[in-house]
């Protein structure tokens, strides 16, 4: 080690989760063993070719290209939604299937699928999943509510953790109702009195919670041993997983899961001030959870799935003054830690193009939607790498031809100078798989850089 | 008094706007004036909304304040306000999809654009939007959907609709984030409506409204 990690500036620090992304180590801390010597040179070209359309320092080899589905993988494979959120391994074979069939340049894992025991034991209600509000072959969405109510907003700001564990835990999660019992953590103080504080953790129904937590974590546990094997074995392969960990803008996080869409907005009205120090409050909470993963984890690349700041959502005025500022924070905050922000901008991004280049040239990867990539690319191109926009429309019920034409004609558009990875452009679960292998095919057909 | 009325709801003063009703309901005004100042105000939310100045806040915003006037000056009513409608639209999201802000919004803009709605909600079966078409007879059916998933729902709800005999009863139009003239075609819907506008102009071409 040359230099402490504090020490290094935010380029460097960007290279080195690069580094440790590049060369990656088995669980036991010794270098991967690849499968064979092919495999590893394309695990590390790919890496390469996403690093330098990230980055626009230089142009990659050609084009990289990014399918990132939803839960196609499982759909593909022949299993239900349902058995790929509860049968571990075979919703890793079936995400094994669709890395080797398509062979993308990179992939996210395969924890979206989710553990559907997991969310069972904590009878987990901001979601329905199948067999629990939807059908066996439909994904998991969300059920919105005010899981904080309108009046707690100085609880959060006071005391964000103390609120998730407290307050909003208690209500998302069915088994952890009890929870709110818990005691003030900051009042163990000292000797006096210190045991007054841990009468909770006495009463059966706390136990009965601790107790569902304790199972909730050992099914956690297994399932992810098995999202990472199937990682690790991909890697073995020569694919990369592309996510080093996931955070949220700010007003997402409140809009999202907290107050929801309907609270969210009449909080714009009824009482701005609030929402934003509330936002601000989350801010550092935001970064922290992303820069703890990218560095557990070795890699760079951090997505935020953006919501409720797209075209028609908030006024220009509004999301400059409550969706873009903290966003940028967060970002800003990753970027000092060597992290790129991954942004995913599904509907449209249009109106908001101007605003969110205030960022430094070749730290973001930003994913769009039905944002014109045309110009995206005028106004973003000399700043960030674009990331789409292969229509799920197109995908779904189009021809393999018309796919073709169409990523022929995104990639003269958008991919020039470097600074373009062709996918999608929001996640899918049911779309043909002949589009999906037409789509990376003209990817590389058209994405070499000469 | 009604002027200022219209005027503290359009702007989104909130408090101005309760304050206002409450002292036109305690003076004695004619509760349905009360509640035409409320539509016309919420007309010209959909007016400012349509011209890209409003956006969500606006639009949950009016709708609250319109809720909590209506409230207030319920129990001042006779019978139920009437309103000369110009054609009903049954909606509902289809079976497996769960989102509801785009249809929310489709909704808000029929209804001030002089519509008799009924909304099904989310995750609707098949057979209900059957069932709906029989029971309050409309003359346009939405479907909406965000998922990928929805594209199979909707189409099919378009063949139930067939099915059952209905199809040359009812126009029916689709919209949604992944919704395209393609998946119209797909479906068998008659249009797709990018927008929530898109949906008012195919509603009243095809009830013959101006």
């Amino acid at each position: 080690m040359a230099k402490e990690w504090a020490e290094l500036t935010s380029d460097e620090k960007q290279e080195a989760l690069f580094q440790r992304w590049i060369s990656p180590k088995d669980p036991g801390g010794n270098d991967l063993k690849f499968q064979n010597p092919e495999a590893e040179k394309s695990y590390k070209e790919r890496i390469n070719r996403i690093k330098d359309a990230i980055q626009l320092k230089k142009q990659p080899d050609r084009v990289p290209v990014l399918p990132l589905p939803s839960m196609f993988p499982a759909l593909y494979a022949g299993l239900t939604v349902e058995e790929a959120m509860y049968d571990y391994e075979k919703c890793s074979a079936a995400f094994r299937k669709f890395v080797l069939d398509f062979e993308p340049d990179g992939h996210m894992g395969s924890a979206q699928f989710g553990p559907g025991r997991f969310f069972e034991k904590l009878d987990y209600k901001l979601y329905s999943w199948p067999g629990h509000g939807v059908s066996t072959m439909h994904s998991y969405q969300c059920n919105e509510g005010e899981y904080m109510k309108e009046d707690e907003y100085d609880a959060l700001i006071q005391d964000p953790s103390g609120f998730f564990s407290n307050v909003y835990l208690p209500r998302v999660f069915g088994a952890l109702e009890p929870l709110q019992m818990l005691p003030f953590l900051p009042g163990i103080l000292e000797i006096y009195g210190v045991a007054f504080n841990f009468i909770p953790y006495g009463l059966p129904p706390v136990q009965s919670a601790l107790k569902a937590l304790m199972e909730a974590g050992q099914e956690a546990l297994a399932w992810a041993g098995a999202v990472g094997g199937i990682e690790g074995e991909l890697a073995t392969l020569g694919y990369p997983q592309i996510l080093a960990g996931f955070t949220k803008a700010p007003f997402d996080t409140i809009g999202d899961t907290l107050r929801g869409t309907r609270g969210i907005m009449l909080d714009i009205y009824r009482q701005p001030d609030k929402l934003l120090e509330a936002m601000e409050a989350l801010t550092p909470l935001m970064i922290k959870m992303a820069v703890g993963a990218a560095q557990m984890n070795g890699k760079p690349i951090v997505f935020i799935p953006l919501h409720k700041g797209a075209d028609g959502f908030l006024s220009d005025e509004q999301f400059r003054r409550f969706y873009w500022p903290t966003l940028r924070e967060v970002m800003m905050g990753l970027i000092a830690e060597g992290c790129i922000p991954f942004p995913a901008a599904e509907g449209g991004y249009n109106s908001r193009l101007e605003v969110i280049k205030d960022l430094p040239k070749g730290k973001t990867l930003w994913m769009f939607d039905q944002t014109d990539m045309g110009t995206a690319k005028k106004i973003l191109g000399d700043t960030a790498c674009l990331l789409g926009n292969v229509p799920l429309d197109l995908l779904g019920v189009g021809t393999p031809q018309q796919v073709k034409e169409y990523v022929k004609k995104l990639i003269e558009t958008a991919s020039k100078r470097g600074g373009f990875i062709l996918g999608n452009g929001a996640f899918f679960d049911n779309v043909k798989a002949e589009n999906l292998k037409a789509m990376i095919e003209a990817g590389r057909e058209y994405g070499a850089y000469s | 008094m009604s002027k200022e009325l219209v005027n503290a709801i359009s702007e989104m003063r909130e408090q101005e706007a309760l304050k206002l009703a409450k002292e036109m309901v305690e003076g004695g005004s004619d509760p349905m004036a009360i509640l035409d100042a409320a539509r016309e105000a919420m007309g010209i939310v959909g007016q400012r909304y349509e011209a890209g100045t409003y956006f969500l806040p606006e639009l949950i915003l009016s709708g609250v304040m319109l809720n909590q006037i209506a409230e207030m000056v319920k129990p001042k009513m006779a019978k139920g306000p009437e309103m000369k409608r110009h054609g009903k639209v049954l909606i509902g999201t289809v079976a497996g999809d769960i989102h509801d802000i785009g249809k929310d919004i489709v909704v808000f803009m029929l209804d001030v654009n002089g519509f008799e709605i009924l909304d099904l909600g989310i995750d609707v079966p098949v057979d209900k939007f059957v069932e709906a078409i029989k029971d309050f007879q409309p003359q346009v059916v939405g479907l909406s959907g965000f998922l990928t998933l929805a594209f199979d729902s909707m189409k099919d709800t378009v063949e139930a609709i067939k099915k059952a005999g209905l199809r040359d009863k009812v126009k029916i139009m689709i919209g949604g984030g992944q919704i395209s003239d393609e998946i119209k075609k797909y479906t068998g819907a008659d249009a797709y409506g990018k927008d929530a506008m898109a949906g008012v102009s195919l509603a009243k071409e095809w009830v013959g409204a101006k």
